[in-house]
Protein backbone atom coordinates (compact mmCIF):
# COMPACT_ATOMS: atom_id res chain seq x y z
CA UNK A 1 0.00 0.00 0.00
CA UNK A 2 1.41 2.97 -0.73
CA UNK A 3 -0.19 6.73 0.35
CA UNK A 4 0.68 9.90 -0.69
CA UNK A 5 0.75 12.88 1.59
CA UNK A 6 1.20 16.62 1.25
CA UNK A 7 5.11 17.12 3.28
CA UNK A 8 7.89 18.92 3.85
CA UNK A 9 11.20 17.43 3.37
CA UNK A 10 11.57 17.63 6.67
CA UNK A 11 8.39 15.47 7.64
CA UNK A 12 8.76 13.45 4.85
CA UNK A 13 12.69 12.24 6.17
CA UNK A 14 10.71 11.92 10.02
CA UNK A 15 8.15 9.96 8.68
CA UNK A 16 11.41 8.18 7.17
CA UNK A 17 12.69 7.45 10.69
CA UNK A 18 9.71 6.56 12.36
CA UNK A 19 9.53 3.75 9.51
CA UNK A 20 12.87 2.54 9.81
CA UNK A 21 12.59 3.23 13.80
CA UNK A 22 16.26 3.56 14.76
CA UNK A 23 17.11 2.29 17.94
CA UNK A 24 19.26 5.21 19.14
CA UNK A 25 18.72 8.92 18.09
CA UNK A 26 21.07 11.42 19.67
CA UNK A 27 20.16 15.04 18.24
CA UNK A 28 20.79 18.52 18.58
CA UNK A 29 18.68 20.97 16.89
CA UNK A 30 19.89 23.53 14.13
CA UNK A 31 18.17 25.72 11.46
CA UNK A 32 17.17 24.31 8.87
CA UNK A 33 17.49 20.81 10.45
CA UNK A 34 15.29 21.13 12.82
CA UNK A 35 12.23 20.49 11.45
CA UNK A 36 13.36 16.71 11.24
CA UNK A 37 14.06 16.13 14.46
CA UNK A 38 11.55 18.29 15.72
CA UNK A 39 8.94 16.03 13.80
CA UNK A 40 11.16 12.61 14.87
CA UNK A 41 10.73 13.96 18.93
CA UNK A 42 6.85 14.08 18.31
CA UNK A 43 6.61 10.60 17.06
CA UNK A 44 8.55 9.54 19.86
CA UNK A 45 6.26 11.46 22.43
CA UNK A 46 3.03 9.96 20.63
CA UNK A 47 4.37 6.72 21.40
CA UNK A 48 4.54 6.20 17.54
CA UNK A 49 8.39 6.03 17.07
CA UNK A 50 10.69 3.80 20.00
CA UNK A 51 14.20 5.43 19.12
CA UNK A 52 16.15 6.29 22.49
CA UNK A 53 15.99 10.00 21.79
CA UNK A 54 19.06 11.81 23.36
CA UNK A 55 18.53 15.18 23.87
CA UNK A 56 23.12 16.10 24.33
CA UNK A 57 24.65 19.17 24.47
CA UNK A 58 26.05 19.92 21.27
CA UNK A 59 26.26 18.19 17.78
CA UNK A 60 30.16 16.83 18.72
CA UNK A 61 28.31 15.13 21.43
CA UNK A 62 25.24 13.77 19.14
CA UNK A 63 27.60 11.82 16.63
CA UNK A 64 29.92 11.01 19.69
CA UNK A 65 27.24 9.36 21.20
CA UNK A 66 25.89 7.68 17.94
CA UNK A 67 28.98 6.50 17.27
CA UNK A 68 28.99 4.60 20.87
CA UNK A 69 25.39 3.58 19.95
CA UNK A 70 26.04 2.11 16.49
CA UNK A 71 29.05 -0.07 17.43
CA UNK A 72 27.45 -1.05 20.51
CA UNK A 73 24.39 -2.70 18.37
CA UNK A 74 22.15 -0.45 18.00
CA UNK A 75 21.03 1.04 14.28
CA UNK A 76 21.39 4.81 15.30
CA UNK A 77 20.44 8.17 13.18
CA UNK A 78 20.65 11.55 13.86
CA UNK A 79 20.36 14.62 11.91
CA UNK A 80 22.43 18.36 11.43
CA UNK A 81 22.85 21.21 9.29
CA UNK A 82 25.85 23.61 8.75
CA UNK A 83 27.74 25.16 11.60
CA UNK A 84 26.33 21.78 13.55
CA UNK A 85 28.23 19.65 10.95
CA UNK A 86 31.44 22.01 10.97
CA UNK A 87 31.19 21.66 14.96
CA UNK A 88 30.67 17.89 14.49
CA UNK A 89 33.66 17.42 11.51
CA UNK A 90 36.11 15.96 13.91
CA UNK A 91 34.01 13.50 14.87
CA UNK A 92 32.57 13.12 10.99
CA UNK A 93 36.02 11.36 10.19
CA UNK A 94 36.51 9.58 13.50
CA UNK A 95 33.09 7.99 13.07
CA UNK A 96 34.29 6.88 9.47
CA UNK A 97 37.54 5.46 10.32
CA UNK A 98 35.56 3.37 12.84
CA UNK A 99 33.18 2.30 10.40
CA UNK A 100 30.29 2.99 12.26
CA UNK A 101 27.07 2.51 10.28
CA UNK A 102 25.45 6.34 11.67
CA UNK A 103 22.42 7.85 9.25
CA UNK A 104 22.64 11.02 9.76
CA UNK A 105 19.95 13.22 7.78
CA UNK A 106 22.06 16.86 6.64
CA UNK A 107 20.09 19.96 5.78
CA UNK A 108 22.28 21.91 3.35
CA UNK A 109 23.25 25.26 4.68
CA UNK A 110 26.14 27.76 4.19
CA UNK A 111 28.66 27.76 6.10
CA UNK A 112 29.39 31.03 8.59
CA UNK A 113 30.94 33.59 8.04
CA UNK A 114 28.99 35.46 7.29
CA UNK A 115 26.43 34.26 9.04
CA UNK A 116 23.71 32.67 7.03
CA UNK A 117 20.86 30.13 7.29
CA UNK A 118 19.90 29.41 3.82
CA UNK A 119 21.03 26.28 1.29
CA UNK A 120 24.59 25.96 -0.43
CA UNK A 121 26.68 22.75 -0.33
CA UNK A 122 29.66 24.26 2.10
CA UNK A 123 28.94 22.20 4.65
CA UNK A 124 28.40 18.92 3.37
CA UNK A 125 32.69 20.01 1.15
CA UNK A 126 33.77 20.73 4.38
CA UNK A 127 33.49 16.57 5.30
CA UNK A 128 34.38 15.76 1.59
CA UNK A 129 37.05 13.81 2.73
CA UNK A 130 36.13 12.04 5.57
CA UNK A 131 35.69 8.91 3.98
CA UNK A 132 31.57 8.89 4.93
CA UNK A 133 29.03 8.51 2.01
CA UNK A 134 27.24 12.06 0.96
CA UNK A 135 23.77 11.30 -1.11
CA UNK A 136 21.87 14.47 -2.53
CA UNK A 137 18.44 14.64 -2.65
CA UNK A 138 16.63 16.21 -5.34
CA UNK A 139 13.58 17.06 -3.78
CA UNK A 140 11.71 15.49 -0.22
CA UNK A 141 10.39 12.30 -2.45
CA UNK A 142 14.15 11.46 -2.46
CA UNK A 143 14.98 12.50 1.07
CA UNK A 144 12.06 10.21 2.17
CA UNK A 145 13.55 7.52 0.35
CA UNK A 146 17.39 7.85 0.35
CA UNK A 147 16.60 8.36 3.96
CA UNK A 148 15.04 4.05 4.07
CA UNK A 149 18.02 3.21 1.67
CA UNK A 150 20.84 4.69 4.31
CA UNK A 151 20.71 2.18 7.06
CA UNK A 152 21.01 -0.75 4.43
CA UNK A 153 23.91 1.30 2.42
CA UNK A 154 25.53 2.47 6.14
CA UNK A 155 25.42 -1.36 7.39
CA UNK A 156 26.35 -3.54 4.81
CA UNK A 157 29.50 -5.51 5.29
CA UNK A 158 31.73 -3.95 2.58
CA UNK A 159 30.98 -1.23 3.37
CA UNK A 160 30.52 -0.01 7.14
CA UNK A 161 30.27 3.99 6.32
CA UNK A 162 28.49 6.65 7.76
CA UNK A 163 25.69 8.18 4.85
CA UNK A 164 24.64 11.30 5.15
CA UNK A 165 21.00 11.90 3.11
CA UNK A 166 21.88 15.73 1.99
CA UNK A 167 18.79 17.63 1.27
CA UNK A 168 18.91 21.08 0.40
CA UNK A 169 17.90 23.19 3.42
CA UNK A 170 14.87 25.59 3.11
CA UNK A 171 14.23 24.15 -0.59
CA UNK A 172 13.76 20.78 0.27
CA UNK A 173 13.66 21.19 4.44
CA UNK A 174 10.37 23.21 4.65
CA UNK A 175 9.28 23.02 1.19
CA UNK A 176 5.71 21.19 1.22
CA UNK A 177 5.03 18.65 -2.10
CA UNK A 178 3.23 15.18 -2.39
CA UNK A 179 5.40 12.51 -0.73
CA UNK A 180 4.05 8.81 -1.47
CA UNK A 181 5.11 7.24 1.69
CA UNK A 182 5.56 3.11 2.01
CA UNK A 183 3.70 1.32 4.46
CA UNK A 184 5.60 0.18 7.52
CA UNK A 185 5.58 -3.10 7.04
CA UNK A 186 7.24 -2.75 4.03
CA UNK A 187 10.08 -0.43 5.11
CA UNK A 188 10.60 -3.08 8.63
CA UNK A 189 10.89 -5.37 6.28
CA UNK A 190 13.50 -3.55 3.52
CA UNK A 191 15.54 -2.40 6.25
CA UNK A 192 15.49 -5.99 8.54
CA UNK A 193 17.66 -6.25 11.59
CA UNK A 194 20.88 -4.70 12.41
CA UNK A 195 23.50 -6.64 12.15
CA UNK A 196 27.39 -5.76 12.31
CA UNK A 197 30.24 -7.35 12.85
CA UNK A 198 31.54 -7.06 16.40
CA UNK A 199 28.99 -5.32 18.13
CA UNK A 200 30.70 -3.92 21.51
CA UNK A 201 27.90 -5.54 23.67
CA UNK A 202 28.63 -8.81 22.31
CA UNK A 203 30.96 -8.99 25.34
CA UNK A 204 31.85 -12.86 24.48
CA UNK A 205 34.28 -11.40 21.73
CA UNK A 206 35.83 -8.51 22.93
CA UNK A 207 36.63 -5.53 20.75
CA UNK A 208 39.21 -2.68 20.96
CA UNK A 209 37.72 0.23 18.34
CA UNK A 210 39.52 3.66 17.71
CA UNK A 211 43.23 2.14 18.23
CA UNK A 212 46.25 4.82 17.98
CA UNK A 213 47.82 4.11 14.64
CA UNK A 214 51.34 5.67 13.99
CA UNK A 215 53.15 5.39 10.52
CA UNK A 216 52.69 2.29 10.45
CA UNK A 217 49.35 1.70 10.27
CA UNK A 218 47.33 4.92 10.06
CA UNK A 219 47.66 4.96 6.09
CA UNK A 220 46.33 1.34 5.44
CA UNK A 221 43.59 2.07 7.58
CA UNK A 222 42.72 5.06 5.78
CA UNK A 223 43.07 3.51 2.80
CA UNK A 224 40.33 1.01 4.71
CA UNK A 225 38.17 3.96 3.67
CA UNK A 226 38.77 4.02 -0.07
CA UNK A 227 37.78 0.35 -0.59
CA UNK A 228 34.81 0.62 1.28
CA UNK A 229 33.17 3.71 -0.69
CA UNK A 230 34.37 1.64 -3.80
CA UNK A 231 32.15 -1.27 -3.02
CA UNK A 232 29.56 1.10 -1.95
CA UNK A 233 28.65 1.78 -5.78
CA UNK A 234 28.02 -1.53 -6.37
CA UNK A 235 26.16 -1.94 -3.11
CA UNK A 236 23.64 1.33 -3.57
CA UNK A 237 22.81 -0.55 -7.35
CA UNK A 238 21.62 -3.41 -5.19
CA UNK A 239 19.79 -1.90 -2.72
CA UNK A 240 18.52 0.55 -5.35
CA UNK A 241 16.60 -2.50 -7.25
CA UNK A 242 15.65 -3.39 -4.18
CA UNK A 243 13.59 -0.51 -3.21
CA UNK A 244 12.55 0.08 -6.74
CA UNK A 245 10.53 -3.00 -6.04
CA UNK A 246 8.33 -1.60 -3.49
CA UNK A 247 8.60 2.36 -4.93
CA UNK A 248 8.63 2.39 -8.77
CA UNK A 249 11.22 4.76 -8.30
CA UNK A 250 14.90 3.55 -9.41
CA UNK A 251 18.02 5.29 -7.55
CA UNK A 252 21.34 5.43 -9.54
CA UNK A 253 24.64 6.89 -7.93
CA UNK A 254 23.30 9.60 -10.87
CA UNK A 255 20.34 10.17 -12.99
CA UNK A 256 20.84 11.55 -16.64
CA UNK A 257 18.49 13.78 -17.69
CA UNK A 258 17.57 14.65 -21.59
CA UNK A 259 20.90 13.23 -22.64
CA UNK A 260 20.38 11.88 -26.06
CA UNK A 261 21.89 13.68 -28.95
CA UNK A 262 23.04 15.93 -25.92
CA UNK A 263 26.18 17.95 -27.21
CA UNK A 264 25.96 20.10 -23.97
CA UNK A 265 25.26 18.51 -20.36
CA UNK A 266 25.17 20.45 -17.60
CA UNK A 267 25.93 18.54 -13.98
CA UNK A 268 24.55 19.20 -10.24
CA UNK A 269 23.97 18.05 -6.78
CA UNK A 270 20.66 18.69 -5.65
CA UNK A 271 17.32 20.34 -5.56
CA UNK A 272 19.26 22.45 -8.25
CA UNK A 273 18.54 19.30 -10.82
CA UNK A 274 14.74 19.92 -11.01
CA UNK A 275 15.19 23.39 -11.78
CA UNK A 276 17.66 22.47 -14.38
CA UNK A 277 15.24 19.42 -15.25
CA UNK A 278 12.51 22.98 -16.49
CA UNK A 279 15.21 24.72 -17.98
CA UNK A 280 16.34 21.80 -19.89
CA UNK A 281 13.15 20.98 -21.07
CA UNK A 282 12.55 24.71 -22.73
CA UNK A 283 16.18 24.65 -24.06
CA UNK A 284 15.34 21.37 -26.11
CA UNK A 285 11.88 22.87 -27.39
CA UNK A 286 14.13 25.76 -28.40
CA UNK A 287 16.08 22.89 -30.22
CA UNK A 288 19.34 23.52 -27.93
CA UNK A 289 21.15 19.68 -27.37
CA UNK A 290 21.58 20.23 -23.86
CA UNK A 291 21.43 17.33 -21.47
CA UNK A 292 22.01 16.97 -17.44
CA UNK A 293 23.31 14.84 -15.28
CA UNK A 294 22.46 15.04 -11.55
CA UNK A 295 24.78 13.40 -9.14
CA UNK A 296 23.30 11.57 -6.80
CA UNK A 297 25.86 9.85 -4.85
CA UNK A 298 28.39 12.48 -4.63
CA UNK A 299 30.92 10.34 -2.24
CA UNK A 300 31.63 7.61 -3.60
CA UNK A 301 31.56 9.53 -6.44
CA UNK A 302 30.66 7.88 -9.51
CA UNK A 303 33.40 8.75 -12.07
CA UNK A 304 33.12 5.35 -14.54
CA UNK A 305 29.47 5.92 -14.55
CA UNK A 306 29.53 10.16 -15.88
CA UNK A 307 32.48 9.15 -18.27
CA UNK A 308 29.94 6.62 -20.05
CA UNK A 309 26.76 8.85 -19.74
CA UNK A 310 28.43 11.59 -21.14
CA UNK A 311 31.08 10.19 -23.70
CA UNK A 312 28.80 11.47 -26.63
CA UNK A 313 28.76 15.45 -24.77
CA UNK A 314 31.42 17.86 -26.63
CA UNK A 315 31.13 20.14 -23.27
CA UNK A 316 29.79 19.79 -19.82
CA UNK A 317 28.75 22.70 -17.27
CA UNK A 318 29.71 21.97 -13.66
CA UNK A 319 27.48 23.71 -11.20
CA UNK A 320 28.75 24.02 -7.60
CA UNK A 321 26.80 25.58 -5.29
CA UNK A 322 29.77 25.47 -3.19
CA UNK A 323 33.50 27.12 -3.73
CA UNK A 324 36.88 26.58 -2.52
CA UNK A 325 38.31 30.54 -2.90
CA UNK A 326 41.90 30.05 -4.66
CA UNK A 327 41.19 26.84 -6.09
CA UNK A 328 38.87 24.44 -8.24
CA UNK A 329 34.88 23.98 -6.54
CA UNK A 330 34.38 20.64 -4.98
CA UNK A 331 32.02 19.09 -7.85
CA UNK A 332 33.60 20.55 -10.67
CA UNK A 333 37.34 19.31 -9.40
CA UNK A 334 35.63 15.71 -8.92
CA UNK A 335 34.39 16.13 -12.81
CA UNK A 336 37.41 17.50 -13.59
CA UNK A 337 39.56 14.93 -12.63
CA UNK A 338 37.28 12.04 -14.35
CA UNK A 339 37.44 13.64 -18.02
CA UNK A 340 40.93 14.57 -18.06
CA UNK A 341 42.64 13.87 -21.21
CA UNK A 342 39.54 13.16 -22.55
CA UNK A 343 38.64 15.87 -24.92
CA UNK A 344 35.19 17.17 -23.37
CA UNK A 345 35.42 20.46 -22.85
CA UNK A 346 34.80 21.32 -19.19
CA UNK A 347 33.08 24.93 -17.64
CA UNK A 348 32.45 25.52 -13.89
CA UNK A 349 29.94 27.92 -12.11
CA UNK A 350 29.69 28.98 -8.78
CA UNK A 351 26.34 29.47 -7.93
CA UNK A 352 23.84 30.06 -5.37
CA UNK A 353 25.83 30.75 -2.25
CA UNK A 354 23.99 31.63 0.64
CA UNK A 355 20.54 30.72 -0.48
CA UNK A 356 20.67 33.03 -3.49
CA UNK A 357 18.41 31.36 -6.07
CA UNK A 358 18.72 29.74 -9.32
CA UNK A 359 15.91 30.58 -12.11
CA UNK A 360 15.38 28.17 -15.06
CA UNK A 361 16.07 31.18 -17.67
CA UNK A 362 19.43 31.63 -16.33
CA UNK A 363 20.87 28.58 -17.90
CA UNK A 364 20.42 30.75 -21.20
CA UNK A 365 23.04 32.62 -19.67
CA UNK A 366 25.22 30.17 -18.77
CA UNK A 367 24.90 28.31 -22.05
CA UNK A 368 25.67 31.68 -23.55
CA UNK A 369 28.72 32.39 -21.19
CA UNK A 370 29.98 28.79 -22.15
CA UNK A 371 33.39 30.11 -23.58
CA UNK A 372 34.11 31.42 -20.17
CA UNK A 373 36.06 28.76 -17.79
CA UNK A 374 34.33 29.96 -14.87
CA UNK A 375 31.70 31.83 -14.27
CA UNK A 376 29.93 33.13 -11.10
CA UNK A 377 26.11 33.22 -11.56
CA UNK A 378 24.58 36.42 -10.70
CA UNK A 379 27.60 37.91 -9.15
CA UNK A 380 27.92 41.79 -8.40
CA UNK A 381 30.78 43.15 -10.07
CA UNK A 382 33.20 42.27 -12.36
CA UNK A 383 34.34 38.10 -11.12
CA UNK A 384 38.20 38.39 -9.89
CA UNK A 385 40.15 35.60 -12.19
CA UNK A 386 42.94 33.44 -11.61
CA UNK B 1 59.05 -6.32 14.95
CA UNK B 2 55.94 -8.35 13.66
CA UNK B 3 55.19 -8.26 10.10
CA UNK B 4 52.99 -5.57 9.19
CA UNK B 5 49.65 -6.63 7.75
CA UNK B 6 48.15 -4.81 4.26
CA UNK B 7 45.35 -2.90 4.72
CA UNK B 8 42.81 -5.75 3.30
CA UNK B 9 44.08 -7.81 5.94
CA UNK B 10 43.78 -5.82 8.56
CA UNK B 11 39.70 -5.56 10.44
CA UNK B 12 37.34 -2.95 9.56
CA UNK B 13 38.39 -0.01 11.25
CA UNK B 14 41.43 -1.24 12.83
CA UNK B 15 39.57 -3.31 15.62
CA UNK B 16 41.53 -4.98 17.80
CA UNK B 17 41.18 -8.25 19.43
CA UNK B 18 42.13 -9.54 22.90
CA UNK B 19 45.20 -12.01 21.11
CA UNK B 20 46.19 -9.32 18.89
CA UNK B 21 46.75 -6.35 21.77
CA UNK B 22 49.84 -8.62 22.67
CA UNK B 23 51.59 -8.65 19.20
CA UNK B 24 53.23 -4.41 20.17
CA UNK B 25 56.83 -5.25 22.27
CA UNK B 26 55.54 -2.11 23.69
CA UNK B 27 58.50 -2.70 26.31
CA UNK B 28 60.56 -1.37 23.53
CA UNK B 29 59.44 2.21 24.40
CA UNK B 30 61.33 1.83 27.96
CA UNK B 31 62.51 5.10 29.30
CA UNK B 32 66.13 3.95 30.26
CA UNK B 33 65.20 2.30 33.60
CA UNK B 34 63.85 -1.65 34.34
CA UNK B 35 62.16 -2.52 37.74
CA UNK B 36 64.24 -5.07 40.00
CA UNK B 37 63.20 -7.12 42.85
CA UNK B 38 64.30 -8.20 46.04
CA UNK B 39 62.16 -11.17 46.45
CA UNK B 40 63.71 -11.57 50.33
CA UNK B 41 61.42 -7.67 51.01
CA UNK B 42 59.13 -9.13 49.04
CA UNK B 43 55.31 -9.43 51.04
CA UNK B 44 53.10 -10.51 47.95
CA UNK B 45 50.72 -8.05 48.48
CA UNK B 46 50.61 -7.15 44.80
CA UNK B 47 50.29 -3.99 44.63
CA UNK B 48 52.60 -3.78 41.91
CA UNK B 49 49.94 -5.90 39.97
CA UNK B 50 47.57 -3.19 40.84
CA UNK B 51 49.06 -0.13 39.77
CA UNK B 52 51.21 -1.17 36.85
CA UNK B 53 49.13 0.39 33.75
CA UNK B 54 50.73 -1.73 31.16
CA UNK B 55 50.32 -5.42 33.15
CA UNK B 56 53.41 -6.40 33.11
CA UNK B 57 53.72 -7.96 36.42
CA UNK B 58 53.95 -11.39 36.24
CA UNK B 59 51.90 -13.68 38.83
CA UNK B 60 51.95 -17.81 40.20
CA UNK B 61 48.57 -17.55 41.66
CA UNK B 62 48.57 -14.88 43.89
CA UNK B 63 52.51 -14.69 44.36
CA UNK B 64 54.18 -12.42 43.27
CA UNK B 65 56.70 -13.96 40.21
CA UNK B 66 58.46 -11.22 38.34
CA UNK B 67 58.38 -8.43 35.61
CA UNK B 68 57.33 -8.81 31.87
CA UNK B 69 59.69 -6.83 30.16
CA UNK B 70 58.46 -7.03 27.14
CA UNK B 71 55.75 -4.60 28.18
CA UNK B 72 56.93 -2.74 30.96
CA UNK B 73 57.73 0.75 29.91
CA UNK B 74 59.65 1.94 33.16
CA UNK B 75 57.83 4.68 34.77
CA UNK B 76 58.62 3.55 38.36
CA UNK B 77 54.96 3.07 39.47
CA UNK B 78 55.50 -0.27 41.09
CA UNK B 79 58.79 1.12 42.69
CA UNK B 80 56.78 3.98 44.26
CA UNK B 81 53.93 2.00 45.49
CA UNK B 82 55.77 -0.94 46.84
CA UNK B 83 55.34 -0.84 50.82
CA UNK B 84 58.34 -2.78 51.78
CA UNK B 85 60.91 -0.65 49.27
CA UNK B 86 61.25 -4.67 47.69
CA UNK B 87 61.42 -2.93 44.21
CA UNK B 88 64.67 -0.89 42.96
CA UNK B 89 65.04 0.87 39.54
CA UNK B 90 68.09 -0.15 37.69
CA UNK B 91 69.79 1.21 34.37
CA UNK B 92 68.46 -0.76 31.47
CA UNK B 93 71.04 -2.10 29.29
Amino acid sequence: MIESRLLTGGQAVAEAMRQVDPDVVPVYPITPQTPIIEGYAALVAAGRAHGELLDVESEHSALSAAIGAALAGARTMTATSSQGLALMAEIVYIAASLRAPVVMAVGNRALSGPINIHCDHSDSMLVRDAGVIQLFAENAQEAYDLMILAPRLAEHPDVLLPVLVCQDGFTITHSAEPVSLLADEDVRAFVGEYRIPEPLLDVAHPTTRGPFAMPDYYFELRHQLGAAQQAALGVFGELAEELAALTGRRYRTLEPYALDHAEHALVCLGSTGGTLKDAVDTLRADGEAVGLVEVRSFRPFPADELREELAGVRRATVLDRADSPGGAPPLFADVAAAFAGSGVELGTVVYGLGGRDIHPEDVRALLAASGERRTYLGLRGEPCRA
Amino acid sequence: MPELLSWDELPAGGAVRPQEAERPRTGGWRTGVRPEVDLAQCVDCLLCWLYCPDSAIVLDGTAFAGFDLDFCKGCELCSVVCPTGAIEMVADE
